[in-house]
């Protein structure tokens, strides 16, 4: 189906179908039970999964094929949340200018600082990538917010003003971005008995973005193109020598891992009209290189799962407080319970990022592959054991 | 002429740190060919035994003075240092005076014990890993330590004055005949640019003179060979890493009066070092130490009223413009050698 093999068109469904469908599978607890924290089901991390996602593929084009460790991704995050932005206060709310531009501006903005990193690969290449993000990131903080050319408007964020121009927006519509009149805000709650599911246009818009950057990215890994960029990642001085050129395939690949970004940061700006340049730093670059390691690099599955599982738990991980991890021990002894809130306290709420950067330093230590890899480590364990267990019946089959 | 002499003098303390830090940074990638992202981390660290060590220098007890009243009418509670207690109030205060440059003592046995802990527990398995694993986990181990010091001591800046008797000033230009107060120079700042020379020197003296420093060049020249003569260059190795983990500790130690010590302090001095040792040469000590001080003193030039009006936020970017700039021209670096990290 579409040019996909059979193993990639299920993969492809099963991700359609975990899509369209998010806001039952994440759901799954009543609203008024006390387990409903561990719903993710709501439209504003639905929007984080699928958009990260989106930013995730886009890093994993660049690192998981041609081995390129980028430090400075989230630079054409904030690019393409910023360009976006701009369209809503000259033009329009639409989101389709927004993401149009958003794209373009991120991409010219790779081929740039890409053709400037790629003259160096290994170590170079990141922190040359690193060292342009935090220039941005400076830039945008900083230096394109004065008074007389205000580009990102500093630290306050760049937002949409009352009396901004706003050329083509007509009362009918709504002061929110939307498509064509229908405002990405706009959610149907459906009561199922004590649940509640809410499904809204945001969501779905960067859903079906999601779903198209993914099936972009699988017909990119099958192209004789993506051969090209796993050749460089096996090793790039052999195919020189061949008398191939490879910079324009890495700088392609960079401009399009570039897009991605500039896609996403788009995205963000449509589930929320503001742009602000922490967007930009180099925290968020490494948070993105954290999703795709954790999921599993090179593969194509893995940074949405990378993503998701970092998004949630960052979600989950924040709300628990000392209170609810009492409530959970509350079975155990006094002095035990005590014990162990204070055992696990440093780790939630504010906590979150230690057990985050432990929890990667884990996954690069012991499961290189990431999620991915540890699920297949899992089959195959399970696959033999129940080989184990078929070969012991044939044996006492033919024993008796 | 005395503007100029004032920013030189003004780029020379954040240059040392970045000479310092940079320093560390080659002195790893040389011997142990690791790229550390953890030394920012490491500098951090260093930063925040001293604020360690000024806290316990503080720890007090509390006694109720029936005499004094607080605002609301009760008793005033007078907290006393205990080494005021020992010392008597006029020694007890002098040593909580001297926190700062005491708790360099404190630092170099913490900081060699940290950085060897952490090649022996962490780097040593990631040798013969790709370069990416190396930056990721120690990235990684970056988040960790930063995390733990801000769940013990909070994420606003702490601060760590200097020594009552070196906070003032001292005026250069009277000195070399200009008017009075044209170039005036902190006393601190001075004393943190003669302490980065006099490590520096020292890390150069050890490699240089000791027959320990020779073995470990001659492992950063052909590692194979050196093990081979029966040294056991590994555990040489492990030595400069906690040396290059001491240099990044002491670099933050002195650095707290300078500027409060936060959590994320170390993050931002990496990426910058970073940028210094890709200026001064991969793997070339001398290129670090010179591209620190370059850059430092360039960025302090940059700051002037006149750079920023004729060029707005040149200030900002010019390290990484000058970085680009070199690494398309010389991408080798000012002083890097011929074969180091040419892939």
């Amino acid at each position: 189906m579409l040019g996909l093999n059979k193993n990639d068109t299920t993969l492809f469904v099963v991700i359609i179908i975990l899509t369209i469908l998010a806001p039952f599978l994440l759901n799954p607890f009543p609203t008024e039970s006390t387990l409903a924290q561990f719903n993710a089901g709501y439209p504003d991390l639905m929007e984080k999964f699928v958009v990260f996602g989106i930013f995730a593929i886009g890093f994993n084009i660049l690192f998981g094929l041609t081995g390129y460790l980028s430090f400075g991704h989230a630079a054409f995050l904030g690019v393409g949340s910023y360009s976006a932005v701009w369209i809503y206060k000259l033009f329009t709310y639409n989101v389709i200018p927004a993401l149009i531009l958003a794209v373009i501006v991120s991409g010219i903005f790779a081929i740039l600082i890409g053709y400037v990193s790629l003259r160096r690969s290994g170590i170079y290449f990141s922190i040359l990538t690193l060292a342009f993000a935090q220039m941005s990131f400076a830039l945008a903080y900083s230096v394109l917010s004065n008074p007389k050319f205000n580009l990102t408007n500093g630290e306050t964020g760049l937002q949409i003003y009352a009396n901004d121009l706003q050329l083509f927006h007509r009362e009918s519509l709504p002061n929110f971005p939307h498509i064509f009149g229908l405002s990405m805000g706009s959610t149907y709650k459906l009561g199922v008995g004590p649940w509640e599911f809410q499904f809204n246009v945001a969501y779905y818009f960067c859903a079906l973005m999601m779903i198209a950057s993914f099936y972009f990215a699988i017909r990119l890994f099958r192209s004789p193109f993506g051969m090209m960029l796993r050749a460089i990642k096996s090793n790039q001085q052999r195919l020189n020598y061949t008398g191939l050129n490879s910079r324009p395939y890495m700088l392609a690949a960079f401009v399009v891992s570039g897009m991605y970004a500039g896609l996403a940061g788009g995205l963000l700006a449509v589930t929320d009209p503001l742009a602000g340049a922490e967007r930009m730093q180099w925290t968020a670059s490494g948070e993105v290189v954290l999703m795709t390691i954790l999921g599993g690099t090179g593969t194509l599955i893995g940074p949405v799962l990378g993503a998701g599982f970092i998004k949630y738990f960052e979600n989950i991980f924040s709300k628990i407080n000392d209170q609810v991890l009492h409530q959970w021990f509350t079975f155990l002894p006094d002095g035990i319970e005590d014990f162990l809130v204070a055992i696990v306290h440093p780790f939630i709420g504010k906590g979150w990022h230690l057990t985050l950067g432990i929890l990667f330093m884990l996954v690069v230590i012991f499961l290189p592959g990431g999620l991915v890899e540890g699920g297949q480590r899992i089959a195959r364990i399970a696959r033999r054991l129940m080989n184990r267990d078929k070969a012991a019946d044939a044996a006492n089959v033919s024993a008796e | 002429m005395d503007a100029l002499l004032l920013q030189i003098l003004n780029g020379l303390d954040k240059g040392s740190a970045y000479a310092l830090i940079a320093l560390g940074l080659t002195l790893i990638f040389g011997t142990l060919g690791v790229v550390n992202f953890a030394h920012g981390a490491l500098f951090m660290i260093g930063a925040f035994c001293a604020v360690f060590i000024q806290g316990l220098l503080n720890l007090s007890y509390e006694t109720i003075d029936e005499t004094q009243k607080d605002f609301l009418g009760n008793p005033l509670k007078v907290k006393t240092p205990y080494l005021e207690n020992w010392f008597g109030p006029e020694t007890g205060g002098a040593i909580i005076d001297w926190s700062v440059p005491l708790a360099i003592l404190f630092a170099i046995p913490v900081m060699i014990a940290v950085g060897v802990i952490m090649e022996r527990g962490l780097i040593k398995h990631f040798y013969k890993r790709p370069h990416a694993d190396q930056i990721l986990v120690t990235f990684g181990l970056a988040i960790v330590l930063q995390e733990v010091i801000k769940y013990f001591y909070g994420a606003n800046p702490i601060p760590t004055p200097a020594p009552s008797s070196l906070t003032g000033a001292f005026d250069f230009g009277v000195l070399l005949g200009f008017d009075p107060n044209a170039v005036i120079y902190p006393y601190w700042r001075m004393i943190y640019f003669v302490f980065a020379m006099s490590i520096i020197g020292a890390v150069f003296a050890f490699l240089q003179f000791t027959t320990f420093g020779m073995v470990v060049r001659a492992g950063m020249a052909d590692r194979e060979t050196v093990s081979m003569l029966g040294i056991n260059i590994d555990k040489r190795f492990t030595m400069m890493f906690g040396i290059a983990a001491a240099v990044a500790g002491l670099a933050g130690v002195m650095y707290t009066p300078i500027a409060p010590p936060n959590y994320h302090m170390g993050m931002d001095f990496l990426v910058l070092s970073f940028v210094v040792v890709v200026v001064g040469g991969m793997g070339s000590l001398p290129g670090a130490v010179l591209a620190g001080f370059l850059l430092g003193i360039l960025e302090s030039f940059a700051s002037t009223t006149w750079a920023t009006t004729t060029i707005p936020g040149i200030n900002q970017v010019i390290i990484y413009v000058v970085a680009i700039i070199v690494l398309l021209t010389r991408p080798r670096g000012l002083m890097g050698r011929k074969g180091v990290m040419e892939e």
